[in-house]
C-alpha cells in the first residue's frame, strides 16, 4: 500500500529564512498560484523521499496571525480549514522571541508543529545561545537546526517531519500560554458557552476561538455568525459582555492584555534557554548600515545603486535584445515561407509573429531588472529603500514600501503593479497600483527615442529625461489626489523590521528572478497574441483594393519594397483601424496629432512600443529600425513640428495602461471599477497635459 | 517622555503604547511591550523615519508613529 501524501506548511516570521527552507526543500519543483480568491501569492512544491511524497506549502511570511492583514488571514486559514500534517515553525535564532510569539499562536491552531531553529550559527556569532532541548522539553515541540542559507538540516528536517505526521500522538494541550486569572476565567466561559451552545458545529477548538472572540476578531466571529446564525448571536453578546468587563478590570483593550501576556509567557521561556553572552562582539550589518543609511551619503548611493540597475538592465541587455530581434526575424521568414499567401500568413506573421516578437525582446531587460530587484531583496537593501524613502513617499500619501512597485514601472508596468502585493494596507495597494502606470515604462523609450530623435536631435537625451520627470510628477498629483478624495482615510503603520544584511544565495535569486519573469512570459502568450491579432485584423480589413496577385508585386511585396510599404500605408489607412483613426482625429487635433499618430497611439493599446512600428507602416518607411532613420526622416516631412512630437510623447508617457497591465490592475485590485478608472483617468491626464503642451507652446511661440 | 522626543543613540523603556488599535497592535507584536528596553540607533537623512534597536532587532517607524510611545528615559 502507497503511504498516504504528507503536507508541511511552512510557517515564520518574515526574513526568518522560511522561503530559503522552501527552496532548498523543493528547488525546481515549485507550483506558483494565487491563494483563492486573493493576490497574495501562494507556493507550493511536492517532492519524495522514498516512497512518500511530501508536499510542502510555503505560507505568507507573518509576525502574527491577527486578523488585520490578508497574509496574516491567509496563513491562519490554511491551518484551521487545510490541516496540514505537520506545521513547521522557522524560528529565527537571532530572534527567538519574537519567532516564539509567531509560534505560540500557531500552536494555539491545535495542529502539530515542529520548530526549524534557523540561523543558530549567526546567533552564536552574536554572543546567543540556544538549548534546543529545553526548549522542545518546555512547549512539548521537537526542534530541528537548519542553516537554509547553506541548505544544511533539510533532511532532518523532512524525516522529523514524517515522523511527527505518522505519530498518532494528538498535539499537546497543555503546555500552551496561560494567561491571568480573569482572562483565563473569561475563556472558560466562552469556551463553554461554545461547546454547549455551538458544539458540533464550531471548526475549531473551543478555547482558541474563545480566545479570538475576546480578541473581537472580526474574521472568527463572522464566520461564527455563517456556522450557527442563532447561537452565534448568544455568544458574541456574551463575549461582547466579557470584553467590556476586562476591559474594566484591566483598564486595556483586551487584545492588548492578551498580547502583553503571551510576550510575557515567552520573556518567560526566552529566560529558561536563551544564554546571551555579554561580550562586545562587531556587528556587520550595523556598520553596513552606517554607511548605507548615513546621513549625508545614504541617498547618494541609493541613487548610484537606482542608476546601476538601470545601467545593467538596458547596456547588458543590448546584446541579448538584438539576438531575440533576429531570431524573431528569422521566424518570421520561415513561417512566410511555410504558409500559402493570403490573409493567414498576414495574420500570423505580421500580427502574431511582430507583435509577439516586439515584446518577446524586452525579456533580457527584464530578467536583468528582475535580478537586481531579487538582489535588492535578498540582501535586505529593500527595507532601507523604504528606509530612506518613507518620508518622500508619505508626502504623496504612500508607504516607503510603494517606492519599489513604482520604481519597476520604470522596467515594466505589469510586474510593478503585481509588486504592489508587498503592500498591507489595500489603500495603499490601490494607490501605489493607480500611479505606477506614470513610471514610464521601457517599452515607451523606443517611442520616445524615434520622436525625440527625430524632432530634438542632440536634445533628445534631456527631452527623455524630462519626460520621466513629468511621469513622476503626475504620479505625485494623483497619489495626493486620490489621498484626499476616493482613497482617503488612516494610514497603515509603518512599523516594519529592518533586517541584517544577508550574503544572498544565488539559487534563490534565480528563482525569485524567474517567478517574475514567467509572468511576464505568460502575458505574452495570451494578452499579446491575441491582441497583435486584433490590431492586425482592424488594419487589414476590409481590403483597400483585391490582393494584388501579379508575381511582380508579389515578390516586391517579399522584398520589403517601397511599393509594397505604401500598399500596406494605403491598407491601413482604409482599414477600420484607420477609420477609427481619423474618426479620433478631431480630439488629437488640438494636440497636434493628425490621423496617423491617433491610429499609432490606438494601436499603442497592446504594447507602447507598437506605437513605432505602427507609425513606421502608415509613414510608409517599413518596419521600423530595418532602415536607419528612415522614420525619423519622413515624420520631420510630415508636418508634425517638435511641439507637436512632445505633445506626441507627452500622451505616449501619460495615456492608459497597456492591455498587459491593465489586465494585471484587474487582477490585482479584483476590481473591474479600478482598472476603468485607471483607463479613463490615465487618458484624461493624457489629453489635458498634452493640450497644455501643445497649446501652451504655441501661444509661447513654439511650433 | 515620548519616543519621537528621544535624541540618536539615547535609550529608553517602553511604558505604554498608545495610538489607534492597528498601530499598537503591530508595535506589540514586533515585541515592543511594556518594560521592553530601546535604543535610538538612528533617524532617517530626512529625519522622519527613525530606527531603533530592541532586543537586538532592527525596527523601524514613523516619528508620529513613535509620538504615540511613552518611554522613561535611561540613564
Amino acid at each position: 500500500m502507497v503511504p498516504r501524501p504528507i503536507t508541511l506548511a511552512l510557517a515564520g516570521n518574515p526574513n526568518s529564512g522560511k522561503t530559503s527552507i522552501f527552496n532548498n526543500l523543493t528547488g525546481t519543483r515549485q507550483k506558483v498560484g494565487n491563494w483563492p480568491g486573493v493576490t497574495v501569492e501562494k507556493k507550493e512544491g511536492r517532492i519524495r523521499r522514498g516512497d512518500r511524497e511530501i508536499i510542502v506549502v510555503d505560507l505568507p511570511g507573518t509576525y502574527s496571525l491577527t486578523p488585520f492583514s490578508l497574509e496574516e488571514v491567509i496563513a491562519r486559514n490554511y491551518l484551521l480549514d487545510e490541516r496540514p500534517d505537520v506545521g513547521v515553525v522557522v524560528i529565527d535564532a537571532t530572534n527567538l522571541e519574537r519567532s516564539l510569539y509567531l509560534a505560540t499562536q500557531i500552536r494555539e491552531l491545535d495542529c502539530k508543529v515542529l520548530f526549524a531553529l534557523n540561523m543558530a550559527d549567526m546567533a552564536r556569532a552574536r554572543g546567543l545561545t540556544i538549548d534546543a532541548a529545553k526548549l522542545s522539553q518546555l512547549l512539548d515541540v521537537p526542534v530541528v537546526f537548519t542553516v537554509a542559507n547553506r541548505a544544511e538540516g533539510m533532511e532532518e528536517l523532512l524525516e522529523e517531519a514524517i515522523r511527527l505526521a505518522d505519530s498518532p500522538k494528538p498535539p499537546d494541550r497543555t503546555r500552551r500560554v496561560k494567561y491571568s486569572r480573569d482572562l483565563e476565567e473569561a475563556i472558560g466561559r466562552l469556551s463553554g458557552f461554545l461547546e454547549s451552545r455551538i458544539g458540533d458545529r464550531l471548526a475549531w477548538l473551543p478555547r482558541w476561538t474563545a480566545i479570538k472572540l475576546l480578541e473581537d476578531d472580526e474574521v472568527v466571529k463572522e464566520r461564527l455568525v455563517a456556522a450557527a446564525p442563532e447561537a452565534a448571536r448568544f455568544v458574541l453578546e456574551a463575549a461582547a459582555k466579557l470584553r467590556r468587563h476586562l476591559s474594566e478590570r484591566y483598564d486595556e483593550d483586551p487584545q492588548i492584555v492578551l498580547t502583553d501576556e503571551r510576550y510575557g509567557f515567552i520573556a518567560g521561556i526566552v529566560r529558561e534557554v536563551q544564554r546571551a553572552d555579554a561580550r562586545r562582539r562587531v556587528d556587520v550589518s550595523r556598520n553596513i548600515d552606517l554607511v548605507l543609511t548615513h546621513r549625508f551619503l545614504g541617498f547618494p548611493i541609493f541613487l548610484f545603486f537606482i542608476w546601476a540597475m538601470f545601467q545593467l538592465t538596458f547596456t547588458l541587455g543590448e546584446t541579448p535584445v538584438s539576438w531575440i530581434e533576429a531570431g524573431v526575424g528569422r521566424a518570421a521568414q520561415a513561417a512566410a515561407a511555410l504558409l500559402p499567401e493570403g490573409p493567414l500568413q498576414g495574420l500570423i506573421v505580421e500580427g502574431v509573429i511582430a507583435g509577439v516578437g516586439s515584446v518577446l525582446k524586452f525579456l533580457p531587460n527584464i530578467l536583468i531588472l528582475f535580478f537586481c530587484i531579487a538582489l535588492f531583496e535578498d540582501t535586505g537593501y529593500m527595507a532601507r529603500t523604504a528606509f530612506l524613502m518613507d518620508r518622500i513617499m508619505h508626502l504623496i500619501g504612500l508607504h516607503g514600501k510603494s517606492f519599489i512597485p513604482m520604481l519597476m514601472g520604470f522596467g515594466c508596468n505589469v510586474p510593478a503593479v503585481m509588486a504592489a502585493r508587498t503592500l498591507e494596507s489595500p489603500r495603499d495597494r490601490i494607490l501605489t497600483i493607480l500611479i505606477t502606470p506614470f513610471m514610464s515604462c521601457s517599452a515607451k523609450l523606443p517611442v520616445y527615442v524615434v520622436l525625440a530623435g527625430a524632432f530634438f536631435g542632440e536634445r533628445a537625451g534631456n527631452v527623455i529625461f524630462a519626460l520621466y520627470l513629468l511621469g513622476i510628477l503626475l504620479s505625485i498629483l494623483t497619489g495626493r489626489l486620490l489621498r484626499s478624495t476616493l482613497l482617503a482615510g488612516a494610514d497603515a503603520p509603518f512599523v516594519m523590521e529592518l533586517p541584517p544584511y544577508r550574503m544572498p544565495m544565488v539559487k534563490s535569486l534565480l528563482i525569485h528572478m524567474w517567478d517574475r519573469s514567467r509572468i511576464f512570459l505568460r502575458k505574452m502568450g495570451n494578452v499579446i497574441l491575441i491582441g497583435s491579432a486584433v490590431v492586425w485584423v482592424l488594419s487589414s480589413f476590409p481590403q483597400a483594393s483585391p490582393p494584388d496577385s501579379s508575381p511582380a508585386a508579389a515578390a516586391e511585396e517579399a522584398a520589403g519594397g517601397q511599393d509594397a510599404v505604401e500598399a500596406r500605408g494605403s491598407q491601413i489607412r482604409e482599414s477600420w483601424l484607420g477609420k477609427i483613426g481619423r474618426a479620433a482625429e478631431p480630439l488629437f487635433a488640438p494636440l497636434g496629432i493628425d490621423w496617423r499618430g491617433a491610429v499609432a497611439l490606438l494601436s499603442g493599446f497592446i504594447a507602447k512600443e507598437i506605437v513605432v512600428s505602427t507609425l513606421g507602416v502608415l509613414h510608409a518607411v517599413g518596419e521600423a529600425g530595418q532602415t536607419e532613420g528612415a522614420l525619423e526622416r519622413a515624420l520631420l516631412s510630415s508636418g508634425m513640428t517638435p511641439l507637436s512630437g512632445l505633445a506626441m510623447m507627452v500622451f505616449v508617457l501619460l495615456y492608459l495602461p497597456c492591455l498587459a497591465t491593465v489586465t494585471a490592475i484587474r487582477r490585482e485590485t479584483g476590481s473591474t471599477k479600478w482598472m476603468l478608472f485607471s483607463i479613463g483617468y490615465n487618458t484624461a491626464v493624457a489629453w489635458l497635459v498634452s493640450f497644455a503642451v501643445y497649446q501652451g507652446g504655441r501661444l509661447l511661440g513654439y511650433a | 517622555m515620548r519616543l519621537s522626543e528621544l535624541k540618536e543613540g539615547e535609550s529608553a523603556t517602553v511604558v505604554h503604547v498608545g495610538g489607534n488599535s492597528r498601530l499598537r497592535r503591530r508595535v506589540l507584536e514586533m515585541g515592543l511591550v511594556k518594560g521592553t528596553r530601546l535604543r535610538v540607533e538612528k533617524y532617517a537623512p530626512l529625519k522622519d523615519p527613525l530606527e531603533l534597536v530592541a532586543k537586538g532587532v532592527h525596527l523601524s517607524l514613523r516619528v508620529e508613529e513613535a509620538e504615540q510611545i511613552e518611554v522613561e528615559k535611561a540613564d
